[in-house]
């Protein structure tokens, strides 16, 4: 996958496997430490020691363990390929955060991408589970969340027509404006 | 810039009737497993969204699920009409989703070519 917002997507589409009613989902850029940190973290069913080997090795990933991702073993190795790291901590019946790790200015560093479609994705299509989204661009930071958005609609489904096309700007602009409103490279 | 004020006045106008319609609404399902993201389910599911903005749909509900296991034929899209077999159709692209939801989420006519299996409910 070419950009790490589909990634992103593929970990929270995890999280909500394993039966998360909330993830925390962290994209944290840092210019001073020069890294690209993404994380998320659910309160899902969570995984054993065992599991957790095995979901991050592409060639036990099969057709039995592929509900608990069979995209951790390619971001696994895009970290790796940009000076970072995946880590993975679980504990049974509590929950799990994933965390990847890239050196920010990488030449291989796959763009974050087209974050905002991600993003409205999992809002619009998961009404249930309570998203919470965070990103920062050193001390800039952009957070929106679920219960926010379903608290002012109460009976509006996030699915009506107008409350759509008021998210597409919404998270467009606020996106932009981390990078201080300028062309950056997901624009 | 759209603000969270704009959502607030936005709901003021809203009717409160659709929801009875809502609730009984058509469903559209993307699966979203590994393989399906990178088919391109993600483009797919922004396509159904402006369609449905585009066309001013009220009772629609869109959903993602995980993996459907059959990948060769990603990006798969699911409409559950109420009362109706839920209709599967396989390798959607986004130019396939304004057929679809024209023709089968309006008008109740399946798009026959792109079917890859029926569940009768
Ligand atoms: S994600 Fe497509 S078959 Fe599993």
């Amino acid at each position: 996958m070419r950009e790490l917002a589909l990634h992103i997507l593929d970990l929270v589409q995890n999280s909500l496997e394993a039966g998360a009613s909330r993830v925390l989902l962290e994209i944290i850029e840092d210019s001073g430490a020069d890294t690209l940190t993404i994380r998320v973290s659910d309160d899902g069913r969570g995984m054993d020691a065992e599991t957790r080997r095995r979901v991050i090795d592409p060639f036990v990933t099969t057709r039995t363990t592929r509900r608990v991702g069979l995209g951790l073993p390619l971001i696994d190795m895009s970290t790796k390929q940009c000076g970072g790291y995946l880590k993975i901590d679980s504990t049974v019946g509590r929950g799990t955060t994933v965390e990847a790790v890239y050196r920010h200015s990488h030449l291989d560093r796959p763009p974050l991408g087209n974050i905002a479609a991600t993003v409205k994705t999992l809002v619009i299509a998961n009404p249930d589970t309570d998203l919470i989204y965070r990103h920062s661009v050193d001390d800039a930071v952009f957070t929106l969340t679920t219960r926010e958005l379903t608290e002012i609609l109460g009976d509006m489904p996030l699915t009506h027509p107008d409350v759509i096309v008021w998210l597409d700007e919404y998270i467009a602009a606020n996106e932009a404006n981390l990078y201080g409103g300028v062309q950056h490279e997901n624009s | 810039m759209k603000t969270v004020e704009d959502l607030k006045r936005m709901r003021e106008q809203f009717q409160s009737q659709t929801k009875l319609r809502h609730a009984g609404g058509i469903q559209i399902i993307v699966g979203m497993g590994t393989c399906g993201i990178a088919a391109g389910a993600r483009e797919v599911m922004s396509a159904i969204l402006d369609e449905i903005a585009k066309r001013k749909l009220q009772d629609v509900t869109v959903r993602q699920t995980g993996c459907i296991g059959m990948c060769e034929k990603e990006v798969l899209v699911d409409v559950v009409r109420p009362d109706e077999p839920r209709i599967t159709y396989g390798k959607v692209t986004p130019a396939a989703v304004s057929k679809i939801i024209g023709e089968h989420v309006v008008n109740g006519r399946i798009v026959e070519e792109l079917v890859v299996g029926k569940i009768s409910q």
